[in-house]
C-alpha cells in the first residue's frame, strides 16, 4: 500500500540521523542525537558516591533529570523521566559500582516527533560516552498505526497528532557474535527481539500493535547498524587525535 | 543458624519470616516453581476485588475501589465552565492522583511520591484516549457554558498495582456520575440550582443526568521474572521482580495502552501474547463486578 507522508518519505523510511558525542567538556559523557528536526542533548555526570534515601546501595543507581524546551516542568517530564530511569537501569550493569549514582541529564532542544526515543538514543550515547559500563544498547523507534490500519515509522509531530495511535518502543542492539546463530535464542527468538520498553499511546487493535513490533524490529536493526558505525569511526578519529 | 542444605541455601535452618526478610528472591522463586504464589493464588489470577459506589456523599460521583489491599477512593465533582475558543461544544475532565503519607512507609510529607505523578499521567492518558467519555455530553450551551468535572483519586493503601485500581475506581465513579441540576440565573449566566437556591426555576438540563459510557477501559498489570508471568503482584512483589507490564484493554478488546517501562527481563513476543490473555479474562471478571456494583445501588 503506497502511503503519501508529508515530507515524501516512504512508510518504513526513517529520517535522517545524525548523532555527535564528547560535545560538553564539563560532563562526564554528553551526546547529541537528532532524527530529522527533533534534536535531544544528553549529558552524564558520574559515577558519584552514595545513592539516594529509598534506593538499594547493593547497586548502583541512576538518576534522570529531564528538562523541557519551554515551560515549567510537571507530570509529562515526570513520567519521561521514570520510563528513562528503569530503561537505562535494566541495561546498565549495575552491580559493577554499587552504592554509585549516576545522573543522567536530558535537555530537549527541539521537539518535532519521537521525542522520548530520540531522549533515550542520545542518553545511551552519552553514557557510551562516558564508559558505564553496559549489557547492549537500547535502540528506540516510535510507530504510529493510522485509522486505515498502515503503520509508519519516525513520525512527525504532525504525523503524531493525525495519527489514531503510537508507540514507542526500545530494544536491545542487534547482535554480532562468532557464535553459531542457534546458542543466542531465547525461546527461539533471538535476544534482539525482545522489548525493553513499551509504551503506547491511543487505541490499536492488538494485532496492530504485532506489526508495530515487527516493523519496529526491522528498523532497530538499521539503527544498531548507525550506531555501530558512529562509535567506530569516533574511536578510531579520537585514537588518531590522541 | 545452621549450615546450607543439599540446595545450598539456608531454607531448612530458617524460619519462614526470616527466610523471606533475608533471601525475598529465592522465597518468591520457590513459589514460582510450583506455580503458585505466597498468598496461594495460582499465578494467573488476580486478588480480590471489590468496588463500592456512592463512598463520598458529597461529591457528585465516587467510587472506593480495592484489589487485594489497595485501595483508591475516587470523586467527581462537577462544575460549570465557558468552553475553549478551539472546543465550542465540548466540556472537560481534569484528572488528579494523589498519593498521602497514610498509603505507604515510603511516601512522606513535603512532596509528592515519586510514582504519583506517572500514575496521573498514565491515568488521564488511557481515559481520555479510551474515548469511555464523549466530551461532547459534557457540554451545555455551545459556546457558552459546558461541564468541567475534576476527577479525584486518592490512594488510602499502596499495595501494588496502583495504577490497575485507580483506573477502576475511576471507571466506577463515572458510572455512579449524577450530573446535577442547573439552571438560569437573573443574569443570564447558568448556575448550579441548589447552590443558588434556585430549585423553583426550570432547569436546563431535566432530561439528561447520566454519562453514557461507551468502551470502557480495565487494566492487569503482571510482573515478568525469567519466564514466569505473575498478574497482579503486591508491593512486595514488585519491589523484588522489578519487570511490570500493564495491558489496558477495552470492552471491545482493542488495545488502549500497553506499558512496560524498561526492567531487567525482555518481553519476547510469546510473554505478551500471554499478558494479553490474562488481561482479557480480567476485563470480563472486572466488567462482571461492575455491573454487580451498579445493579446494587440501584436496587437501594
Amino acid at each position: 500500500m503506497e502511503v503519501d507522508r508529508e515530507d515524501g518519505r516512504s512508510q518504513n523510511q526513517l529520517r535522517p540521523l545524525a548523532c555527535s558525542r564528547n560535545i560538553l567538556h564539563r560532563a562526564h559523557g554528553s551526546a547529541s542525537w537528532s532524527q530529522g528536526d527533533t534534536k535531544v542533548l544528553a549529558a552524564v555526570y558520574g559515577p558519584k558516591a552514595g545513592t539516594k534515601k529509598n534506593e538499594n546501595p547493593e547497586k548502583a543507581c541512576i538518576e534522570v533529570i529531564w528538562k523541557p524546551k519551554t515551560g515549567q516542568i510537571g507530570k509529562p517530564e515526570k513520567e519521561y523521566e521514570m520510563i528513562l530511569k528503569r530503561t537505562l537501569e535494566s541495561i546498565c550493569i549495575l552491580t559493577v559500582n554499587p552504592n554509585t549514582t549516576t545522573s543522567i541529564i536530558v535537555q530537549v532542544v527541539n521537539d518535532d516527533g519521537a521525542l522520548l526515543p530520540s531522549a533515550i538514543n542520545a542518553a545511551c550515547m552519552a553514557l557510551v560516552d562516558a564508559g558505564i559500563p553496559m549489557k547492549h544498547l537500547a535502540v528506540a523507534i516510535c510507530c504510529c498505526v493510522a485509522k486505515s490500519g498502515y503503520v509508519i515509522l519516525d513520525p512527525t509531530k504532525l504525523e503524531e497528532q493525525k495519527m489514531k495511535a503510537f508507540a514507542y518502543l526500545v530494544f536491545p542492539n542487534s547482535v554480532r557474535s562468532v557464535l553459531p546463530e542457534g546458542s543466542l535464542r531465547v525461546e527461539g527468538e533471538p535476544i534482539e527481539n525482545g522489548i525493553i520498553t513499551s509504551v503506547t499511546h491511543g487505541i490499536m487493535s492488538v494485532a496492530d500493535y504485532f506489526y508495530c513490533l515487527e516493523r519496529g524490529r526491522a528498523a532497530s536493526v538499521k539503527l544498531s547498524d548507525f550506531l555501530r558505525r558512529n562509535l567506530q569511526q569516533q574511536s578510531t578519529d579520537s585514537s588518531k587525535a590522541g | 543458624m545452621g549450615l546450607p542444605n543439599a540446595n545450598g541455601d539456608l531454607s531448612t535452618e530458617v524460619e519462614v519470616d526470616a527466610f523471606r526478610r533475608l533471601f525475598p528472591l529465592h522465597f518468591y522463586e520457590k513459589h514460582l516453581l510450583e506455580s503458585i504464589s505466597p498468598d496461594a493464588r495460582p499465578l494467573g489470577r488476580a486478588r480480590e476485588t471489590t468496588i463500592a459506589l456512592g463512598a463520598v456523599a458529597s461529591a457528585n460521583g465516587s467510587a472506593l475501589a480495592k484489589i487485594g489491599s489497595t485501595t483508591m477512593l475516587a470523586a467527581i465533582k462537577m462544575k460549570v465552565m465557558t468552553p475553549s475558543l478551539e472546543t465550542p461544544d465540548e466540556g472537560c475532565i481534569v484528572i488528579d492522583f494523589h498519593m498521602p503519607p497514610i498509603c505507604s512507609p515510603i511516601v512522606r510529607p513535603g512532596g509528592p511520591a515519586e510514582a504519583a505523578p506517572v500514575v496521573a499521567k498514565q491515568l488521564s492518558d488511557t481515559i481520555l484516549s479510551s474515548g469511555m467519555i464523549n466530551l461532547k455530553e459534557l457540554s451545555l450551551v455551545s459556546g457558552k457554558a459546558a461541564w468541567m468535572a475534576y476527577l479525584d483519586i486518592y490512594c488510602l493503601d499502596a499495595d501494588g498495582a496502583l495504577f490497575d485500581t485507580a483506573l477502576l475506581s475511576a471507571v466506577a465513579a463515572f458510572s455512579h456520575l449524577e450530573i446535577p441540576v442547573v439552571s438560569l440565573n437573573d443574569d443570564g449566566k447558568i448556575v448550579l440550582s441548589e447552590e443558588q437556591g434556585l430549585s423553583d426555576r426550570e432547569p436546563v438540563n431535566k432530561e439528561k443526568r447520566k454519562i453514557n459510557l461507551s468502551s470502557v477501559p480495565f487494566s492487569l498489570t503482571c510482573v515478568l521474572h525469567k519466564n514466569y508471568i505473575l498478574a497482579d503482584p503486591t508491593a512486595e512483589e514488585e519491589s523484588i521482580m522489578d519487570t511490570i507490564l500493564t495491558v489496558v484493554l477495552d470492552s471491545s478488546s482493542q488495545l488502549v495502552s500497553l506499558h512496560k517501562p524498561g526492567g531487567t527481563v525482555l518481553a519476547y513476543t510469546s510473554a505478551i501474547q500471554d499478558c494479553i490473555a490474562l488481561t482479557r479474562q480480567r476485563v470480563k471478571e472486572l466488567q462482571k463486578i461492575l455491573e454487580e456494583a451498579i445493579s446494587g445501588m440501584e436496587v437501594d
